[in-house]
């Protein structure tokens, strides 16, 4: 409807060229009762070829990496890191800077991993603290992002635990495990109240930090657009709060995963089952020093694992359909 | 005090018969900031009718209260005496920022405020992409804000405002924080728009504009008419007819000439501030 000689004289190259070219007839076919020689009547051809123009001119070509290039170039340095490590770590085994059973090689660690799988037990005792985790991770989520909200959003209650639930994060989740067992006892309750007490505030930080960081213009122009109530919270409110609360769910995790290993070296009973935490405090019972590093060693990886597999994707890909991935 | 009614009325009623003969009517408006006592009155007994199919500027230096004047009209805050009407329903905004949500696509952004306007969703993907032609960024709509340059962006977002399908669009210095070549474009782009939605029987649904800026050249190249106001508090100072037939070029004589003398009146209005 707009422009049926737009159409027809976008073709016409530059923009110089549609001017002259169309100049006469553009004005005599579309022209409502104007001044003959009046001042170009050929807006629309014209208009056309220098927008299409600024557009080219202004548009950046983005190129991506070839996936494999990019991961291999993100992977390399920390290999290369972890390498020198065991590199100096072998080092200090082979000068004995420690006697050999408080100091064992990566051989012996690796050894006594292979150790563990061979027994069939390895994969079970990873299992058994990752589905804590998992299962705590999602019940701080669901109780994180409702209490986010609401202090968000309610200006009493804000005033009221805001202050608290930051604060709460400075708290080691340790501290709470002494007090969980009086509660519950030497149980799976006990895990979970302490994975909780962990990650439930930083979730709900990150909701609020979230909330508090959207620019008040996109409020405003979700509600010129109509976007009131609930509709503000789905179309506006949730979308825009998105980055920072993903960077809370993530720190959640990190606090979820924390806690559960704290929980677990200490509440140590033979019905629970066994998780990486109670391989540890088993290793460190048998005085073997190997089987503690090994415990650690998972304990680090699967955290790391589950960050860098689930949260940096996300968070990636969120961040960078935005536009707030800085590209080096 | 009748613009918050009729902003909720307009998803329901967005046809306001033929018996309104304004887009907008600003009538004997004041507006003051601050607590009873220490109040700052920004804007004061302005009177403004915009006729349908209108485009009106609204002139004016730092402080003269146009974006609140604006903000009254868009429903976003009430004013403290007299009324603001737009019997077309809840109008369109466009603010000197694009203001589009960076976690939607280009056409999107556009499909939502389709969305909120009660289109049904088989007919959004079109009526984007009709909107998205109408602003010539045909196979802009799967790109991202941050993909698109400063005029584009702007040209988004003015099809965002036009999905709404509100007969009056307000905007508060959309093109200010463009560079000259682009603005000077969007000023076509716009102008053509404007008059392209008033073709051919303008009772059954014009666009009417009320468009706020400070720079006297781009309000004399847009405007049928220009309101100056003046600043602390906000009165309507004086008003042009501008008669110089559409399409206008910023660099036209006739533009030049307006301009000169509407700026000269805008300077003695900033002069008597310094006075006191």
């Amino acid at each position: 409807m707009a422009s049926t000689d737009t159409r027809a004289h976008s073709d016409d190259g530059t923009p110089g060229a549609a001017e002259a070219g169309s100049a006469t007839d553009a004005g005599t076919a579309t022209g409502p009762a104007r001044p003959a020689g009046g001042p170009a009547n050929d807006t629309s051809g014209d208009l056309a070829g220098l927008e299409a123009g600024l557009d080219a001119l202004e548009s950046t070509v983005v190129d991506r990496q070839p996936w494999l290039r990019s991961l291999a170039s993100k992977a390399f340095p920390p290999l290369i890191a972890v390498v020198i490590v065991l590199g100096l770590w072998q080092l200090a085994y082979h000068f004995q800077l420690k006697p050999h059973y408080l100091l064992p090689s990566p051989v012996d660690v690796g050894r006594s991993l292979q150790e563990k799988w061979l027994e069939g037990t390895l994969l079970s005792f990873v299992w058994t603290s990752v589905s804590r985790g998992a299962l705590g991770f999602l019940a701080s989520v669901v109780i994180g992002t409702a209490l986010g909200l609401v202090v968000a959003r309610v200006k009493a209650v804000r005033a009221a635990i805001g202050p608290i639930l930051s604060g709460l994060q400075s708290l080691p989740s340790v501290a709470w495990v002494p007090a969980a067992i009086i509660w519950f006892g030497l149980s799976d309750a006990t895990i979970y109240a302490v994975v909780l007490l962990g990650a439930v505030p930083s979730i709900a930080n990150g909701l609020v930090a979230g909330v508090d960081q959207i620019s008040p213009l996109y409020l405003r122009a979700g509600r010129t657009l109509g976007a009131t109530g609930l509709a503000g919270v789905r179309h506006v409110l949730l979308p825009a709060s998105l980055p920072g609360y993903l960077a809370g769910l993530k720190q959640g995790w990190a606090f979820s995963w924390r806690s559960l290993m704290a929980a677990e070296l200490i509440v140590n009973a033979p019905d629970l089952g066994t998780g990486l935490g109670q391989l540890l405090e088993q290793g460190r019972e048998f005085q073997d020093m190997s089987w503690v590093l090994a415990a650690i060693l998972l304990i680090l990886i699967v955290g790391i694992g589950i960050e860098l597999l689930i949260f940096a994707p996300i968070e990636r890909r969120v961040l960078r359909s935005r536009g707030l991935l800085v590209k080096s | 005090m009748t613009t918050t009614t009729l902003t909720k009325q307009h998803t329901t009623a967005p046809d306001a018969g033929p018996t309104a003969s304004y887009a907008a009517r600003i009538d004997h408006v004041s507006k003051s900031f601050g607590r009873p006592g220490a109040q700052q009155h920004v804007l004061d007994d302005i009177s403004i009718d915009v006729a349908p199919g209108a485009f009106v500027c609204l002139l004016g230096a730092s402080g003269c209260g146009k974006s609140t004047l604006l903000n009254l009209v868009a429903g976003l805050d009430a004013p403290s005496a007299g009324s603001i009407e737009t019997p077309g329903g809840r109008p369109a905004l466009m603010f000197q920022e694009h203001a589009l949500f960076p976690w939607l696509t280009a056409g999107r952004n556009i499909e939502l405020a389709l969305r909120l306007r009660g289109v049904p969703r088989a007919e959004r993907r079109e009526e984007a992409e009709r909107l998205l032609e109408l602003v010539r960024l045909k196979g802009a709509y799967g790109k991202r804000v941050h993909e698109l340059s400063g005029g584009m962006r702007q040209r988004v977002a003015m099809a965002r405002a036009l999905a709404q399908d509100s007969r009056l669009l307000l905007m508060d210095e959309p093109f200010a924080a463009l560079d000259a070549i682009t603005r000077d474009v969007l000023h076509d782009e716009l102008t053509q728009i404007w008059r392209v939605s008033n073709e051919g029987g303008s009772a059954a649904g014009g666009l009417s504009v009320l468009f706020v800026t400070h720079n006297v050249r781009e309000a004399v190249r847009l405007a049928e008419r220009v309101v100056l106001l003046s600043s602390r508090p906000g009165r309507v100072a004086r008003e042009w007819q501008v008669d110089i037939p559409q399409p206008r070029r910023i660099e036209d004589s006739a533009v030049a000439d307006l301009s000169v003398e509407i700026t000269e009146q805008l300077r003695g209005e900033i002069r008597r501030h310094g006075q006191h």
